[in-house]
């Protein structure tokens, strides 16, 4: 039995917190919530392609380091405690490892090592509006070169170079990689939630595109992605709801209230204990997850929608109740609880929201233990 | 990361099936028997032939009779001998929590004359700290005893005693001095069971069965060799043992989201919007759980010292068995009622269970205080206002 991360991953890990703990405190994160006119951190985004994280799971024929999916875990729990402003997940998560996993040579060749250097961005673009992605609720389309349509929200879509698109052609569904700087696309910021990231529409009016993988397999593909981004998600919202409990802690023992620490209360100290086992169980389904992508296991469906399901549910719960437990002063503008309140929001919905993966993982079992 | 023994866990894993393999049958043992006569016998053999295996408390000393192993090879251990239905139970707590306690606080005397008949099954302990008036404040109690010369005179009553009906020893935890705060006027003592002051009373539990007892106390002498650390000390003795029980009580047993899932298919209910999203929290939770105690196990295996995670156990088991066992007689409707299991769905398991559940969720420490020791054990968070912790005792309401 060997559930852990290797001596060498851990290092990986102590490493990663350090650098970004000195070069992404909350005030980096604080210069894109208070400018509207910027999306994310540039020169954070600098310093981890200099870092050459971009390229951590990327194969050094393909331009990367060719380490390994704990790696990437790794390196995600990392930029989830900081929340780190930067599109590291849309260009990584989704862009490369749908690249990977569905690319022809040709492609990989061309962009995973653009990816790898942080020349090109990418993102991913399913969602056209409210509710949850289906095959049917896929209107923008494809026709064998062009795509018309509109994507939104799309995350880190303003500042990202290439999509990765979920479309329909004829009856059915395909994947597609459309440039963004090319003709007939226009991208228009979005007010969220979530300032602290880019949210875009995209537009795209016969723009060019070129299809990914097999035509009218869009969706399923789409599936297979999302199964292994939500693993590295999970692992980024650990890293968030970790953080959020230690701020709580921290703040519990230091506040007084009728002469002692609120932390002394059985009502905070229970709410607490609560987090802690919440974020206990999303760290076991996420190691799992963890496993079952570095070992391409026949598990991975149910673990990751188990290790999605855990870490949504732990980080919704440790950011909304640090700032409960922070009192009057958690909602201010200045202290950083609403930070990882937006912020845990964004990485619950961006690959599905928790009912959907509920779903997924009852049909998963289901299967599994079909009579 | 892996799921596989390394070659000494193998090697280890393997000598452990094969004894229990040629020992026991899985088929001929009854989990639910438990106070039966012929399973206390059953399990006294099981006990013996294990002791003379080598495999009666792999980590402790061999002096003691144990192996001398390493703790992953009790977790080793533990997992394959739960496969074969073992009987067990009679001795989970004298060897998981009282033994411990007489070796640690013990004189060599206790050591000679306890261990080996206990190791061997020949005679069972039971721990006697709980009462009427002091449950989740154990020190609160008040069961007496008085020096009288070289002995002690024991009178009070102790509760929620499991197995003290088949017991031959106990540790019993006494207030010896009522004029010093409560913690500080404690006592432990090894008493003897067949002792004609010892009065053992079965309780009556809501569950409808009679697992713990009450134990009355008349004139009990007990001679001062027999004292477990120094008069006032017993409270530090007590942690001793209590440190022990979060290792001896394990995960409840009961139905968990496989036999909701079953019976949902059984019954045609599986499309059932509300109740998926329930078995996926269920699922999640179980299998957290599980996975903690891999962690755990990793950390034995590189003979690391575990975090404090699986203290998340009981929490999640407890109130989860509840959540199933409710849920499904509700599916059930108005059939979920009865509880005869001839006639209820799955044998009346769920039924058994939603009635044993209010129990499991108090028993080994309640909901509530289990959340304070993580707060204040895990998390460093401050203690509870303790108001009678630097008055006497006597001066206590």
């Amino acid at each position: 039995m060997d559930f852990d991360f290797s001596d060498d991953q851990k290092f990986l890990r102590d490493e990663a917190r350090k650098f970004l703990e000195a070069q992404c405190d909350s005030g980096v994160v604080r210069k894109v919530l208070d400018n509207d006119n910027v999306h994310h951190s540039d020169e954070l985004w600098t310093q981890i392609k200099e870092m050459g994280w971009l390229g951590t799971a990327i194969p050094g024929e393909y331009g990367g380091l060719g380490l390994g999916m704990l790696e990437l875990c790794v390196i995600a729990e990392e930029l989830g405690r900081v929340l780190a402003p930067v599109p590291f997940g849309s260009s990584i998560y989704f862009f490369a490892e749908g690249l990977k996993a569905f690319g022809s040579d040709a492609q990989k060749q061309e962009f995973l090592p653009k990816v790898a250097d942080g020349s090109i961005v990418g993102c991913v673009g399913a969602s056209e509006g409210p509710g949850p992605i289906t095959a049917v609720s896929i209107k923008c389309e494809f026709d064998g070169s062009q795509v018309t349509g509109s994507k939104i929200p799309v995350t880190d879509g303003g500042i990202a170079t290439h999509a990765l698109l979920l479309v329909k052609e004829g009856s059915g569904t395909s994947l597609v990689i459309a440039d963004l700087s090319a003709d007939g696309v226009t991208s228009e910021t979005l007010k969220t939630v979530e300032p602290t990231r880019d949210h875009a529409q995209l537009t795209f009016s016969a723009a060019p595109g070129e299809r990914l993988g097999e035509a009218g397999q869009g969706i399923e593909m789409y599936q297979a992605i999302l199964d292994r981004a939500a693993i590295l998600l999970a692992f980024e919202q650990l890293g968030g709801a970790s953080r959020a409990q230690e701020m709580a802690i921290e703040y519990a023992k230091e506040r007084h209230a009728f002469g002692r620490p609120i932390g002394g209360n059985q009502a905070i100290k229970h709410k607490l204990a609560d987090m802690y086992v919440k974020n206990e169980v999303a760290r076991s389904n996420a190691y799992y997850g963890a496993w079952a992508l570095s070992t391409d296991a026949a598990e991975l469906p149910e673990a990751a929608a188990a290790a999605r399901i855990a870490a949504s549910e732990a980080f919704w719960f440790a950011s909304k109740e640090n700032t409960q437990t922070h009192g009057g002063m958690g909602f201010t503008w200045e202290v950083d609880c609403h930070l990882f309140y937006r912020r845990a929001k964004l990485l619950a919905v961006q690959a599905g929201a928790p009912a959907v993966w509920k779903e997924k993982l009852v049909r998963a079992l289901e299967m599994k233990n079909a009579a | 990361m892996n799921f596989e023994d390394t070659p000494e866990e193998a090697e280890f894993r393997a000598e452990a099936r094969a004894f229990l393999k040629k020992h026991l049958d899985p088929a001929e043992n009854d989990r639910d028997a438990r106070y039966q006569p012929d399973f206390i016998e059953r399990a006294k053999k099981w006990q013996k032939t294990k002791a003379e295996g080598g495999f009666a408390q792999i980590t402790w000393p061999k002096q003691f009779g144990g192996r001398g192993g390493t703790p992953i090879q009790q977790v080793i251990w533990n997992q394959e001998e739960s496969k074969f239905n073992a009987p067990t139970y009679p001795f989970a707590i004298g060897l998981g929590m009282c033994l411990p306690t007489v070796i640690a606080f013990g004189s060599d005397e206790h050591k000679k004359r306890y261990v080996p008949p206990a190791l061997t099954g020949e005679e069972i302990w039971c721990q006697l700290f709980s009462e009427p008036a002091a449950g989740s404040d154990v020190a609160g109690l008040k069961t007496k005893a008085v020096r009288d010369g070289d002995e002690w005179v024991i009178n009070g009553q102790k509760v929620w005693t499991t197995g003290a009906h088949i017991s031959d020893y106990g540790i019993v935890l006494t207030r010896t001095d009522p004029d010093v705060p409560k913690h500080k006027g404690l006592t432990m003592f090894i008493i003897d069971m067949k002792d004609p002051g010892v009065e053992v009373r079965p309780i009556h539990q809501a569950s409808g069965g009679s697992e713990f007892n009450e134990v009355y106390f008349t004139d009990v002498r007990i001679p001062d060799s027999d004292r477990l650390g120094e008069p006032g000390q017993g409270w530090k003795v007590a942690l001793v043992t209590l440190m022990n029980e979060r290792l001896a009580v394990g995960g409840s047993a009961g139905p968990d989201w496989r036999e909701i899932m079953n019976y949902a298919r059984e019954a045609g209910t599986m499309s059932d919007a509300a109740f998926r999203s329930k078995l996926a929290d269920w699922y999640v939770a179980a299998q957290g759980y599980k996975l903690t105690k891999f962690r755990t196990q990793t950390a034995l295996s590189k003979g690391e010292t575990p975090g404090p995670e699986s203290s998340i156990g009981k929490v999640i088991t407890a109130n989860q068995m509840q959540d199933i066992c409710n849920s499904a007689m509700e599916m059930q409707d108005h059939y979920g009622l009865i509880s005869d299991c001839e006639k209820a769905p799955m044998e009346a398991a769920f039924q058994e269970g939603w009635l044993w559940a209010p129990g499991m969720r108090i028993a080994g420490g309640t909901d509530e205080i289990l959340k304070n020791i993580i707060a204040e054990r895990v998390l460093g968070l401050p203690q509870d206002v303790r108001v009678d912790k630097d008055k006497p005792f006597s001066r206590m309401g």
